[in-house]
């Protein structure tokens, strides 16, 4: 909590928003997230090696429950890259989709820890005074996954149908090849390929960034004494249960946007 | 809700997370998938071929069951023929063999009256003999004939 000013609706959520950040080089674009930063990469390190402990001593024979539980993921994700992916995907869409789906989703699951109580640990416990949890609320996570999806996407399109291709795709489609409908042709490619990331980086922040508001707008009703508090506690409980589906929802429409861009970037029209 | 610096850094973080997982992690469980599910493909195609292999057996048996019973019932018909063969000609050979029983008694019997017939032919001429001597002993000269006499009283001892 802020203990050094004092405690009213603003400032609580000013904060719950507020990046524990460091100061790389001069300038306004060199800003660390901290927190943002260090959280994901330790989620990732944690699911992702969790995934490869288990992988690692994978039998062919009878799986163990844990195994069975990592190969229904990955069969799940794999199932649905197979149905949009036509390449052969285990090359690389289909292991960069099982990323997208752990990483994501344990970054929007981070949303469901009570923020208040993750607050108290971190400063109690680290001393850190700020911290956000949820590294998908930070429009640069959110933004550095659609760009870098973004960049594979142009990668893939010159890599499958090679500069030329990409560039008769990008000029004769979707109206036709006639040369006066060209200029309208790349322009519609043209937006299309600027509101890709953008569709795909806002809708995960802004979906878990609203999650994060909701909790801590019901974490308020705690200002209102006991009975707020309770009223408060059944809301984020109930909001918390919900949360649960847009979590996975979220991280799982973000892995099928990756794998459909990807598929499109593959496949000519 | 401001872009910087971070956004670089996660973008790292990201590449390594995929370069880890494609490098890493999907092959080694792909390919435990992938032999599993081959074992169990190979498993139901086993069984398959067994159910297969158990049809044409159980048919094959049927069939061996069928021939054994036919070549039974033909062996026992020959064995009834041949048992009503081994009767007739046991009938027929203890024909022939009382027939020549029979045969042989009655040659017995011939000879038995053959040489009954030549001892009483013997007899009778000694008795003819002996009668005529009887008869012609008055006429004869006892020390003519003795020699004769001689003989004939040899005769009937």
């Amino acid at each position: 909590m802020a203990s050094d000013t004092e405690l009213t609706p603003t400032s609580y959520i000013e904060h719950h928003l507020t990046y524990l950040t460091t100061q790389v080089r001069e300038g306004a674009f060199w800003v660390l997230h901290v927190d943002t930063l260090v959280t994901s990469i330790v989620l990732g390190v944690i699911s992702l090696g969790f995934i490869w402990l288990v992988v690692r001593k994978a039998t062919s024979g009878v799986p163990s429950k844990t195994q069975a539980f990592v190969e229904l993921a990955v069969e799940f994700i794999d199932n649905e890259v197979k149905n949009t992916f036509h390449g052969n995907r285990h090359v690389f869409v289909a292991p960069a989709a099982l990323t997208i789906f752990v990483w994501v989703l344990m970054m929007n699951a981070m949303d469901i820890l009570p923020i208040d109580i993750m607050a108290w640990i971190m400063e109690h416990a680290f001393g850190l005074h700020n911290w956000k949890i949820v590294p998908t609320t930070d429009v640069n996570t959110t933004f550095a996954l659609a760009l870098s999806i973004w960049l594979l996407m142009l990668f893939f399109n010159v890599k499958v149908k090679g500069l030329g291709g990409w560039m008769h795709e990008l000029f004769c489609t979707p109206f036709g090849k006639n040369p006066l409908l060209w200029p309208l042709n790349l322009l519609f490619n043209f937006i299309e390929y600027v509101s890709k990331p953008l569709s795909h980086s806002l809708r995960l922040f802004g979906n878990i960034y609203a999650g994060e508001i909701i909790f801590l707008l019901l974490g308020m009703w705690a200002a209102t004494g006991i009975s707020g508090t309770i009223f408060g506690a059944v809301l984020g409980a109930g909001w918390a249960i919900f949360h649960i589906l847009i979590v996975t929802l979220q991280a799982f429409i973000f892995m099928m946007l990756t794998v459909v861009y990807l598929s499109m970037a593959h496949e000519s029209h | 809700m401001n872009i910087n610096f971070t956004l670089i850094s996660q973008a790292i973080a990201f590449s390594v997370f995929i370069w880890f997982t494609v490098r890493y992690v999907w092959p080694p469980l792909l390919r435990a998938i992938e032999e599993r599910q081959k074992t169990i493909a190979d498993g139901l195609a086993a069984g398959e071929r067994g159910r297969h292999e158990l049809e044409l057996a159980s048919q094959r048996s049927s069939d061996v069951l069928r021939d054994a019973k036919q070549r039974a019932s033909e062996i026992i018909i020959q064995a009834e023929k041949r048992a009503a063969e081994v009767i007739e000609e046991a009938k027929k050979s203890a024909k022939e063999e009382g027939d020549r029983i029979v045969a042989g008694a009655k040659a017995d019997i011939e000879h038995e009256i053959f040489s009954a017939k030549e001892v009483l032919r013997q007899q009778v001429s000694e008795l003819a003999v002996a009668g005529a001597a009887k008869i012609l002993r008055r006429e004869v000269d006892a020390k003519a004939h003795a020699d004769l006499l001689a003989a004939i009283r040899e005769d009937l001892k």
